[in-house]
């Protein structure tokens, strides 16, 4: 297998993640420029968190338009893997990758802290080792992650079974309390109806080694690697 | 003689509307030789104030460079404290680390938002200047009495402030510490501290060298923000300093990010000779600066420099505060190799000027000279002044106190519970929650333990920090206070196992003309200096931030100190609160009958008085050496140590903190007591170089050995059991005690727990 991290000006977790899959997991990894044209053959394409152009007008309204996301698109339809975390996420959502819109958090502050997520869905290859309403302890770290879509958006994602992660408690339980930043649904994480494109507000590659205090995001990445029903390019 | 441009007649208004004395300005006429014009005479008023050079405070600073000399390990310090932006400490398999803390806080006191964010921003830039890669951030932070609306405007806009500035820049705020005293009413301390990471061969000199090489202006475009802010920092805030705002500058983050991936990949191409950036008193302090390192001239024209307003004279441009701007200095002939870099990163990027023979700082606009001044009288020949002293008088009425006065509380466990409910004690998660403090995935201890913890890629190495002051200490008794304020911070990295290497100061205090004041800064820089010889620690460098008084008196004399430690092995690390049921409680160090100047008598009696509690710094020395040595031989499971709120707090800290909301049962106090020993001292007095740890069981003797072989008392306290704490005078759920703990701050700012 091997994966892309994409660089924007602004990105901030690129090293990260670029840690963990290829020190940690040992995935053979590339960082690539946001100006590069050419996206180099990958399985997975990652973007990663950040504040790609300061946030400037909206959370990844600027970073769409880098030429690199001409391919990532591309790269998408191809059926090929596109992971988003965090900025990443919202610039899944500018780009029309996945449906839906980010606001600022209900308590109108940052939040960086360790939450609960349920596993919604085992049914895509970022999930796949993964048990139905497995819970995962993995931190967030964002000031706009208030997951936002209408009615008709929200019905047909949970018809499609597109809702992977929602923001949960220790005992697995989804409500209004365990709802850390106001998003529908409790959303934490969705993907396409293609299942190749997760966006996810949490940062798995926060949570990949056991000296930062929790390994439970390493499961992503080991549910790519374990590939069952998708088969890789 | 050069010819040099006049626009305005310098009149008696003029030299004064700058902050300039009689005989500073006689000083100028001699280094001149002539009359100054208004752009050379605005050069002057900002290098020569108090922000950029120390005019009031040397002959004081100096003393922690004499210590430096007399300590062993001298090879360890790669820079040196003054020698460049921030001192460079070796650490060991060709890395170094580099840092400083600063203030930002009359700034942060006029728009708390701008001012806290651009405090982090500038000490960003000094450690990235040097070519280290930022990988923590920390800060001290100071508000008067946090029930007041005012406080809380402040405290809300300044940790949202910093929020935004390091959350964008990607580089994790790892802790720090935050006091609520009515002292800051007004005037709140804002320092900002950072750490670097750097290759020991990959150091960046701030200096222009070279004749020929080119000089390059890079970043944000100059605005008059923050016109005259390095002059403005300098005066005591009156209720007028609000119209001083144009003086607070704007950041921008994203800008910032861009020139910290810019500078350090321009480093690698071996085509930088010195770096620069551009911070109080901007453009003239990063020319003079580098020209006066580098022993050599610098000439820039003015046209060249990028601008974001239409209009500006030179002398608006020579004093702009503007943000994110750095000076380059790049080996002629590779001029096209670095501009690649800057066009990649999209960046402003001018060729402003060059290195020349000489040793000015030329400034033209257009071909036409307007400023022309010897760069080391401008950079370092400023005046030096000693300043009166005088014991103040307060003190002979606060070290008044009587304890036959002071009765015991009646119900322990409710003081303890309004202890842990007063917000300088209280949870700071409000605060550290909206800072991303896991960002570059090296955190491994987290904010609310005694030292924040980070690993460094690719070795074993930990890096722990802490800052510290408890500033009521300081107040009742400046010289033992400063001693505390180091033993404290020290003892806070040496309770995560590392070995403290280094310390950087930033130093709070009011007007130095007043002889009261000045004698506060005088015995606490003594204090630290007594503590860091005794513990072996070297001074990497430090700030001075004078004039912190608002309209109703000075703050209280705030030497915010940071210890740096170094943990040979990440897996050795210490955390502060219980692990396990069933281990077993000690208390390493001697519990006396000291309240004075302690949260306790100040919560629970409303009194700020008495001294500070003893220090004896062979003790405290032992006592880190043992923390040290029980963490490396893996002996215990927590450390932490007693401070505000005493032994009662500190054991509901251990609780409450640890992630299972273990509980405590304490029945070794009688071993502690004796017939001088009052319980309320006992239970929440403030003794020095005590911590507690928690121990397995079958390590038992081979603690308290170890403990004896550091010349240590160490006592059982108990258990780490249940889900209480347990002690002879009070019984508490520790669901309750976290309760209490955990909302006190957002029960104040946001009417109320949030999720």
């Amino acid at each position: 297998m091997k994966a892309a991290v994409i660089v924007f000006p602004g990105s901030n977790c690129d090293t990260d993640c670029f840690h963990a899959l290829h020190s940690v997991m040992g995935i053979s990894t590339e960082m690539v420029w946001h100006k590069d044209a050419v996206l180099p053959k990958v399985d997975l394409v990652v973007l990663p968190g950040g504040f790609s152009y300061g946030d400037y007008l909206r959370t990844g309204a600027i970073a769409k338009f880098s030429p690199i996301m001409d391919e990532v698109k591309k790269h998408a339809e191809r059926g090929g893997l596109v992971l988003g975390i965090c900025n990443g996420f919202q610039i899944l959502l500018e780009a029309g990758l996945l449906p839906g819109a980010m606001l600022r958090n209900r308590s109108q502050h940052f939040i960086c802290k360790h939450v609960w997520l349920k596993t919604e869905s085992n049914q895509t290859p970022f999930t796949s080792i993964l048990k139905p309403g497995e819970l995962l302890n993995v931190p967030v770290a964002h000031g706009e992650g208030n997951y936002y879509c209408d009615d008709a958006t929200l019905k047909s994602l949970q018809d499609g079974k597109q809702i992977i992660f929602s923001y949960s408690n220790e005992k697995g339980e989804v409500n209004e309390r365990t709802n850390i930043n106001g998003s529908r649904a409790n959303i934490a994480g969705i993907c396409n109806a293609k299942r190749n494109v997760l966006g996810m507000m949490p940062h798995p590659e926060r949570a990949s080694e056991p000296v930062l205090g929790s390994w439970d995001g390493k499961k992503l990445w080991e549910s790519l690697l374990s590939q069952g029903g998708v088969v890789l390019r | 003689m050069t010819t040099v441009a006049v626009e305005k007649k310098i009149t008696p208004e003029i030299i004064k509307a700058h902050g300039i004395t009689t005989d500073e300005y006689n000083r100028i006429l001699k280094i001149l030789g002539r009359e100054p014009n208004l752009t050379e005479l605005g050069m002057f008023s900002v290098m020569w104030s108090e922000h950029c050079s120390y005019k009031n405070s040397k002959p004081i600073l100096k003393l922690f460079s004499k210590m430096n000399a007399e300590l062993p390990r001298q090879e360890q310090l790669l820079v040196k404290p003054g020698e460049e932006n921030a001192g460079i400490i070796d650490i060991g398999e060709g890395w170094a680390i580099c840092f400083k803390i600063e203030s930002h806080n009359h700034p942060s006191a006029i728009e708390p938002f701008q001012g806290a964010a651009t405090g982090v921003g500038g000490i960003l830039r000094d450690i990235f200047t040097m070519g280290a890669r930022p990988v923590l951030l920390m800060n001290s932070l100071r508000f008067g009495d946090l029930n007041q609306p005012m406080t809380q405007r402040l405290f809300k806009g300044v940790v949202a402030g910093i929020s935004h500035y390091g959350n964008c820049m990607g580089i994790p705020t790892v802790g720090g510490e935050v006091y609520f005293d009515p002292c800051y009413e007004g005037n709140p301390l804002v320092n900002a501290m950072a750490l670097g990471l750097i290759r020991t061969d990959e150091i960046v000199r701030g200096s222009a060298t070279g004749i020929g090489n080119s000089v390059y202006y890079l970043g944000a475009a100059t605005g008059r923000d923050g016109l005259g802010g390095a002059a403005f920092a300098s005066k005591e805030l009156s209720e007028e300093s609000h119209e001083d705002r144009p003086a607070v500058q704007a950041g921008d983050p994203f800008m910032e990010k861009l020139l910290l991936e810019a500078c350090l990949e321009l480093l690698k191409t071996d085509a930088v000779v010195g770096m620069q950036d551009m911070g109080a008193a901007g453009l003239t302090c990063a020319g003079c600066e580098t020209a006066s390192r580098g022993n050599s001239a610098v000439e820039i024209d003015l046209k060249y420099v990028p601008r974001r307003e239409t209009g500006m004279v030179p002398y608006e441009i020579m004093l702009s505060e503007s943000q994110e701007r750095m000076l380059v200095i790049v080996k002629k002939g590779r001029e096209s190799e670095v501009e690649r870099i800057f066009e990649k990163w999209d960046l402003h990027a001018a060729r402003i000027g060059e290195v020349v023979p000489g040793h000015d700082y030329i400034v033209k606009d257009n071909g036409k000279i307007v400023a022309q001044i010897p760069a080391k009288a401008l950079a370092d020949d400023g005046p030096v002044y000693i300043r009166e002293e005088q014991r103040p008088a307060y003190l002979n009425e606060t070290a008044q106190l009587d304890l036959a006065k002071i009765s015991e509380p009646k119900d322990f466990g409710a003081t303890l519970l309004k202890l842990l409910g007063h917000p300088s004690i209280a949870s700071k998660a409000w605060v550290w929650e909206q800072y991303d403090h896991m960002v570059r995935t090296d955190t491994v201890l987290y904010p609310g333990h005694d030292a924040a913890l980070i690993r460094v890629k690719g070795t074993k190495k930990g890096i722990a920090v802490a800052t510290d002051c408890n500033s009521l200490y300081v107040y009742l008794d400046p010289r033992r206070g400063g001693n505390i304020a180091v033993a404290e911070a020290a003892r806070n990295v040496a309770c995560t196992g590392a070995r403290p290497v280094g310390m950087s100061n930033c130093l709070n205090y009011g007007n130095p003309m007043k002889p009261e004041i000045f004698w506060q800064f005088h015995q606490s820089v003594l204090g630290l200096i007594e503590s860091c010889k005794a513990l072996e620690i070297p001074v990497t460098g430090g700030n001075v931030s004078f004039y912190n008084e608002s309209p109703q008196a000075a703050v209280f004399p705030t030497p915010t100190i940071t210890i740096v430690g170094l943990l040979d092995d990440i897996e050795n690390r210490v955390p502060s609160s219980f692990q396990n049921e069933g281990d077993l409680i000690f208390i390493v160090g001697e519990t006396k009958n000291e309240i004075g100047a302690s949260h306790y008598l100040m919560v629970e009696h409303g009194l700020q008085k008495g001294v500070p509690p003893e220090l004896d710094l062979i003790r405290e020395k032992k006592l880190q050496n043992f923390l040290i040595a029980a963490a490396a031989q893996k002996q215990v499971n927590s450390a932490h140590d007693t401070s505000e709120g005493g032994l009662a707090v500190a054991l509901a800290e251990c609780c409450l903190k640890s992630s299972k909301g273990l509980g405590a049962v304490i029945d070794g106090l009688e071993l502690i007591r004796n017939s001088d020993l009052r319980e309320d001292a006992l239970y929440f007095g403030e003794s020095q170089s005590r911590v507690v740890i928690s121990v397995n069981a079958s390590k038992k003797e081979s603690v308290i050995r170890l403990a004896m072989d550091h010349d240590l008392s160490i006592l059982p306290l108990g258990k780490v059991f249940g889900r209480e704490l347990v002690m002879d005078k009070l019984q508490v759920p520790v669901t309750q005690l976290k309760s209490v703990f955990d909302s006190a701050i957002p029960n104040i700012m946001d009417g109320g727990l949030s999720s």
